[in-house]
């Protein structure tokens, strides 16, 4: 209740010392550029050119999964060794790492649901050259030239990929540290043990590198060629005041991939960009580090607080995918040859004739870890979806409420005010399905505890929000107050479980609560720990309807370098650099596995995670983080969230109404209405900011925001189905146009609409005071209907649409059916057994399909088959009703209210048949002015099979 | 499916006066009022008047009215309301979304004929609790609007003093104009010699002069103190002085009791005799009340109030008790108060919480003070009446307080409501610097209704 800064002083001091000096904006110096990362720098410094590696043809094995072959590099005659593998679906896998490593490099675990399960590869041809294998499907190749090393995927005459063509494969090898006493020690012992070594296994080892072992000239020159190269920073590294002693030395890792005929490339979230990633030739790479930035800029490849390193790549004919897996700080360069051209360049080019073709060349580069990478080949966007998901899983099917609308603040002060929020929300009629807490509901910032004062009967509250049919969330971070009174902590620390510092000690940074202790969650049995901790009688005052928010998981650490931990702190073996990119992903996942557990495996989790990595749409659902609320940042949630859809994350949102600073009701409005149709629905505000529930801001606005959340409360079964649809196949909910129009170049750059499954159209206002916006609408033979008006516009245009505050411009496909709820209760569990409506809308073939999903909601039992999934199908004037899943089985209480036919002429009459072949006539009206035809009442059962006969 | 048919529900309804009982046939959800458009067998029309469908469409589950008059008793209409009677308590209409959605909300149940939920009527304990609460509130209010009488006989008794004081003072400055006037005289006949005399004049000019000036000073020091005096107790103390700010010696916008008890030489309370020795401290300062003041609708009693101690860590503050005056001329403010009268309320309203101590003093400002020392925050100054159009007088706002770190100034509202006590009985900060301060008052109370014409807790019909 006093200021901020009075109540957070002690735990503040430092983080508003460095973060809080006075400006809005990110401060850019508290975050490394390339420069100041200094493998960045050293990797980046490289040019292309003739790579130094060599495939040593020699030493390849070839079994039946697999291809190993040594690569040598002839500056430093350091081998690696490569691997390759095809792998079920059509992806490719190579491996590089060291051939000996002076210690074993990291290798990401427990991201891939599975060791990918592989195909046989045969060798077609070989030669001194290289050799070339048949990647089984179609004409697909890899040819491994030998000298430089060079791996290009071919299929037919065209290279769809090709692996260091630019000679970018750099693998810095692990070393003894010259410059001190330990180095000239063990370099000594090392060379005679080597020499023995070398005198009895000479026989073994191949041919070459025997040679070059034997050349005493060779070797001088390879020493000395190393020891020039020794830089700043390869052994350690400051910056501000944060010195990373780096005892490993350098191991970074890159390589570059060349797309030839490819002009757009998406993913590597998370940044705050456009959707088509830009060219970096002039600027910072993309980065991936989780990091807590405080209001982040936007347009830039700055990392932020999640990071998934897969890159999509997309022309007109094919679309492929690359997934490097790697979990340490990574950088993404992307330049083309295209870029810089106008459009009259380029077609200048092509009256000329002498155009090249287009193509773009990508490089990662890691600092750590070795190179892994699944090549997956497409070759459309649905193929790589599935690709991905095979190796990474993919979107969790989450409860049904959860896709309702959320209500946050930092923070609902206490029960008192939950539960005048709630009422609220009735008093104004607005659904809503959850509510949450953030940190100031606990005990002093230790979380699984309540404030005695503010929260003192936690059950009482949530039996409260129960008795409505809602639920709640409270937030758990993975920061533990360091506080000898405090459980949790003293069980971490009493079990070794926290993350230790490089002198072994346990690892303590600055968070919320003060000095806090970091749970290794690398280690499955801390996490099977924390997990147990979610159990009804741990974690007091919880109660089913209570689900978690995992925060500042990147991890955020106040006073560590860029607000996160240092890299020399350790997990185990291994030290924080190579796991940072994991751990809040390993956060979520305890986490969710908690909330499982404590229900007995019957229930459906729900987590919210700021910080992942690939493979977290496993857990749950995430947010852009701590936005802010302007425009621009309403306008970014779109390229943000697709970003997140295309690399496997579907259940993305952010924050409504923007984190920090006071929305124009105009904004909040515009956010209610772009939100409500993107998967993750939630508002969120700062502490500081102004009370913006729903009703604050004059009749006509609730009524704006009203309409809006009942819009999205309508969809809820189109939602649903989609989930379902992500959770079976990894497609995304939330798709950009290109992904469904992958022929259409309009498409390609798009992203201030998006589309919803396959079926609905959305181009959300997003700009202050415009009368109007202008939608594309795709698809050259197709049409869409207005969801409001039902009036049709053909596909293959840019369609201007006027609009007021009221609208929010959506588009259901023809030949497309959605099934709707109409009946917006207070909440999405009050709606359960309502009855549906249909809204078929016809294409210029006077078809449609759709489908319906129906399941108890909340529990796992759809994996025991209970449920209701069917095919809606239009066609001859029959719309009919079909199981997809004749060996499930659940019973619906919902029933089919009304059919709406959009497109559709009048008919003379209408008939329902059901199974039993009974047949009724069907009351009808008909809007001859839009072509709509109602059905009225047809009654029959959501799970029955039935057909509608117009005459 | 089930219940999709249109059904008529026997109600039976209590009349007010509870002996005679009749069942009125209608459909579900419609209230008596509305009865005579729901005609069974005819056909009926949406009561927009839009179009007419068969009797066998009401409340068949399907939504045929754009104004869900239709469906009075089904979900169906997404812009429908039921009516549930109530009987016993209050009869009340609820949007139709929420029939049969699982949970209670009619106190009679009736809104949960086919969803499995098991509400309970309770209707006639809500009616009983309503009733014992008005009863209690028309009971505040009654005695609450006594005490606001005596408190308007009080101010206008202050006023009456006051204005007489006023007009005591009146003389004696007077008075004192004439003895000026006296001794300019004398000082003009003193005037009168020579000049060759007027060298050997000058001292004793001096001294004159210097007389006259100590003459006109307790002159002025009578009428301070006597204007400072406001509890006419013959002593003018801390409290009353901490009213006038001009004083405040480094001019620094808080004028503490400290600051206050350091002008008047380290002592709480001076008489006349103590006053004259410190008259120096104030004197250049000081700005008269009597050409100075302001409209002030409500002046303040000396005595405190405290906002009851709900919390078990509230102690007793003696040091934090300061009396702070309010403006002591009161000119009535038509646009004031509707009863036409000034009352008084506490200058100092603390409120505890958990934390902090919360201080009110109407019309002047709202302070925070954190419990275990430091500093205070000014949460706002007397700003305007904010209540809703229909009752302006309802809340007070104050602002431009502290300002909040990248937020904005402080700022409170005040809700008043009639209570027997003037105290706060709640503080909160609902939205980051922007307190609400619930704030209870006889001089809040209106005159309670004549018995006949208060409501009576009736049924239908």
């Amino acid at each position: 209740m006093a200021s901020f800064a009075e109540r957070m002083a002690s735990a503040l001091v430092l983080w508003l010392a460095v973060y809080l000096s006075g400006t809005w904006a990110v401060d850019k110096g508290n975050f490394k550029t390339c420069d100041q990362s200094s493998f960045c720098k050293r990797q980046r410094a490289l040019k292309p050119g003739e790579s130094p590696y060599r495939a040593l043809l020699e030493t390849m094995e070839l079994t039946n999964t697999r291809l190993t072959l040594q690569l040598i590099n002839d500056n430093n005659k350091v081998h690696l060794l490569l691997e390759l593998y095809r792998l079920q679906g059509n992806i490719t896998r190579v491996k590089i790492n060291e051939l000996k490593p002076l210690k074993p490099r990291y290798e990401v675990p427990d991201v891939l649901i599975r060791e990918p399960p592989t195909e046989p590869l045969s060798l077609l041809s070989q030669d001194e050259n290289g050799v070339v294998l048949s990647l089984g499907v179609e004409s697909q190749r890899v040819i491994i030239s030998a000298r430089p090393f060079r791996l290009d995927i071919v299929e037919g005459h065209e290279v769809l990929m090709s692996l260091n063509s630019r000679g970018l494969l750099a693998f810095e090898h692990l070393r003894m540290r010259k410059d001190t006493f330990s180095y000239k020690v063990t370099s000594t012992v090392a060379s005679v043990w080597d020499n023995i070594k070398s005198v009895f296994s000479s026989q073994a080892d191949p041919e070459p590198e025997k040679k070059e072992e034997a050349d005493p000239d060779n070797q001088a020159e390879t020493a000395k060629e190393e020891e020039e190269k020794v830089e700043e920073g390869m052994w350690e590294e400051t910056f501000k005041s944060h010195s990373d002693g780096k005892p490993n030395g350098p191991s970074s890792v890159s390589l570059d991939f060349s797309l030839p005929g490819v002009e757009h490339v998406y993913g590597i979230p998370e940044h705050a960009d456009t959707l088509r990633l830009k060219t970096t030739d002039n600027g910072d790479p993309y980065r991936l580090y989780n990091l807590d930035v405080f209001q982040y800029e936007l347009y830039n490849p700055m990392a932020l607080y999640g990071a998934v390193p897969v890159m999509l790549a997309h022309h007109a004919q094919r679309t492929t995918g690359v997934f490097w897996l790697n979990a340490a700080e990574t950088w993404v360069d992307i330049s083309s040859n295209t870029a810089g051209k106008t459009v009259f360049g380029k077609m200048l080019d092509y009256v000329q004739g002498s155009s090249e073709t287009p193509q773009t060349d990508v490089r990662w580069i890691s600092e750590s870890g070795i190179i892994d990478v699944f090549i997956m080949l497409g070759p459309t966007p649905k193929d790589v979806f599935s690709q991905y998901a095979s190796l990474t899983g993919t979107q969790s099917f989450p409860p049904l409420t959860s896709l309702g609308y959320h209500q946050c603040r930092w923070n609902y002060n206490d029960q008192e005010d939950v539960q005048s929020v709630d009422a609220g929300f009735d008093e104004h009629d607005i659904p809503y399905d959850f509510i949450w807490l953030d940190i100031e509901h606990t005990d002093g910032k230790r979380y699984f505890t309540w404030d005695p004062h503010k929260f003192a009967t936690p059950k009482e509250m949530l039996q409260g929000i129960m008795d409505k049919k809602r639920k709640m969330v409270a937030i758990v971070d993975p920061h533990i107050k360091v506080d000898s009174n405090y459980k949790i902590h003293n069980e971490i620390r009493s079990r070794g479980f926290y993350i230790k510092n490089k002198d072994g000690g346990d690892y303590e940074g600055w968070c919320w609560p003060g000095s806090a202790g970091y749970p290794d969650f690398t280690r499955a049995d801390m996490r099977a720990w924390w997990a147990s901790m979610f159990a009804y009688d741990q974690y007091e005052g919880s109660m089913e309807n209570l689900y978690t928010w995992n925060d500042m998981n990147e991890p955020s650490v106040f006073n560590g370098p860029e607000v996160t931990m240092h890299k020399d702190a350790m997990h185990g073996d291994w030290e924080h650099r190579d796991v940072h990119n994991l751990y809040g992903f390993y956060v979520q996942m305890a986490t969710a596995e908690g909330l499982i557990q404590r229900s007995g495996g019957v229930e459906r989790p729900f987590v919210l995670t700021r910080a992942f990595f690939a493979g977290s749409q496993r857990y749950g659902a995430v947010w852009t983080g701590d936005n802010a609320a302007e425009w621009d940042h309403l306008k970014i949630s779109i390229p943000m969230c697709l970003s997140l859809g295309l690399v496997g994350i579907s259940f993305c949102g952010a924050d409504v109404g923007g984190f920090f600073k006071s929305p124009s009701t105009e904004l909040l409005v515009r956010w209610y209405q772009t939100g409500a149709y993107q998967p993750f629905f939630r508002a969120h505000a700062h502490l500081d900011t102004p009370r913006r529930e729903p009703w604050l801001f004059g009749p006509e606005n609730t009524a704006l925001i009203r309409d809006a959340v009942r819009q999205r409360y309508t969809l809820m079964p189109y939602w649903y189905l989609q989930f379902y649809q992500a959770h079976h196949t990894g497609q995304p909910v939330m798709r950009p146009l290109w992904v469904e129009y992958p022929q259409d170049p309009a498409t390609f750059a798009l992203d201030d609409e998006f589309l919803i499954g396959r079926d609905l159209l959305v181009h959300p206002v997003t700009e202050e005071g415009v009368r109007g916006v202008t939608a594309y609408l795709p698809g050259k033979d197709e049409v869409w209907f207005d969801v409001h008006t039902f009036q049709k516009h053909n596909g293959a245009q840019n369609l201007y649409i006027p609009v007021t505050i009221s609208s929010i411009p959506v588009f259901q496909r023809g030949g497309s059916i959605i099934p709707r709820k109409l009946r917006v209760r207070r909440s999405s569990s009050c709606m359960e057994h309502d009855p549906y409506s249909l809204y078929v809308a016809l294409n210029p073939q006077r078809t449609a399909e759709g489908e319906l999903y129906i399941d108890d909601g909340h529990t796992f039992n759809y994996e025991k088959k209970e449920f209701v999934h069917r095919r809606l199908s239009f066609a001859n004037n029959l719309l009919s009703s079909v199981d997809l899943a004749p060996d499930a089985q659940f019973t619906t209480h919902s029933w089919i209210e009304r059919i709406i036919i959009l497109g559709a002429s009048k008919p003379s009459k209408v008939t329902l048949k059901t199974a039993d072949g009974q047949e009724s006539h069907i009351d009808f009206e008909f809007d001859a002015s839009m072509s709509v035809l109602t059905l009225r009442k047809p009654g029959m059962n959501s799970g029955a099979d039935w057909t509608v006969m117009l005459q | 499916m089930s219940s999709r048919f249109h059904q008529l529900l026997p109600m039976l309804l209590l009349l007010s006066v509870g002996v005679s009982a009749v069942e009125v046939q209608r459909p579900r959800g419609v209230p008596l009022s509305k009865r005579q458009f729901y005609e069974e067998g005819k056909p009926f029309t949406c009561l927009d008047g839009s179009h007419s469908i068969p009797f066998d469409r009401v409340n068949d589950d399907y939504c045929d009215c754009q104004d869900g008059s239709d469906e009075p008793g089904t979900a169906a209409c997404p812009n429908g309301s039921f009516h549930c009677t109530n009987a016993g308590f209050r009869p009340a209409f609820i949007p139709s979304s929420r029939i049969n959605d699982g949970i209670c909300d009619c106190c009679d149940t009736t809104d949960e004929y086919n969803s499995g939920a098991a509400c309970q009527n309770t209707c006639r304990e809500m009616g009983h609790k309503e009733r014992e609460s008005l009863q209690k509130m028309a009971e505040i209010a009654k005695e609450g609007f006594v005490l606001k009488q005596q408190l308007i006989q009080e101010a206008k008794r202050g006023i009456e003093d006051k204005k007489a004081k006023l007009v005591d003072v009146q003389v004696v400055k007077k008075d004192l104009e004439e003895k000026v006037e006296a001794l300019r005289t004398v000082k003009e006949t003193a005037e009168q010699p020579e000049k060759e005399a007027k060298e050997r004049h000058l001292k004793a000019w001096e001294d004159q002069k210097a007389l006259i000036r100590m003459e006109k000073d307790k002159a002025r020091m009578a009428v301070v103190f006597l204007e400072l005096d406001d509890d006419a107790d013959g002593l003018v103390s801390v409290s009353e002085l901490l009213s006038h700010s001009e004083l405040d010696p480094d001019s620094d916008a808080s004028f503490t009791e400290a600051e206050a008890q350091g002008l008047l030489g380290g002592v709480d309370k001076v008489d006349t005799e103590a006053f004259e020795a410190v008259w120096n401290n104030l004197k250049e300062k000081y700005v008269s009340e009597v050409t100075t003041y302001t409209a002030a609708p409500v002046e303040t009693p000396p005595e405190e109030v405290r906002e009851p101690a709900s919390d078990n860590e509230s102690e007793q503050y003696p040091e934090d008790d300061v009396q702070e005056d309010e403006e002591e001329e009161d000119e009535e403010d038509e646009d004031d108060d509707q009863d036409d009268a000034d009352y008084k309320v506490n200058p100092l309203i603390p409120s505890f919480a958990f934390r902090y101590i919360y201080r009110l003093c109407p019309f002047n400002r709202v302070s925070q003070k954190p419990k275990y020392g430091g500093s205070e925050t000014n949460l706002g100054t007397w700003g305007k009446w904010a209540g809703p159009e229909e009752n302006v007088y309802s809340m007070m706002k104050y602002e431009h307080g502290t300002g909040c770190w990248q937020g904005p100034n402080r700022s409170t509202t005040v809700k008043l409501t009639c209570g027997k006590e003037t105290v706060v009985t709640s503080t909160s900060e609902p939205s980051r610097c922007e307190y609400l301060m619930e704030f209870t008052s006889p001089a809040i109370c209106g005159e309670p209704p004549s018995r006949d014409s208060e409501p009576r807790d009736h049924e239908e019909l």
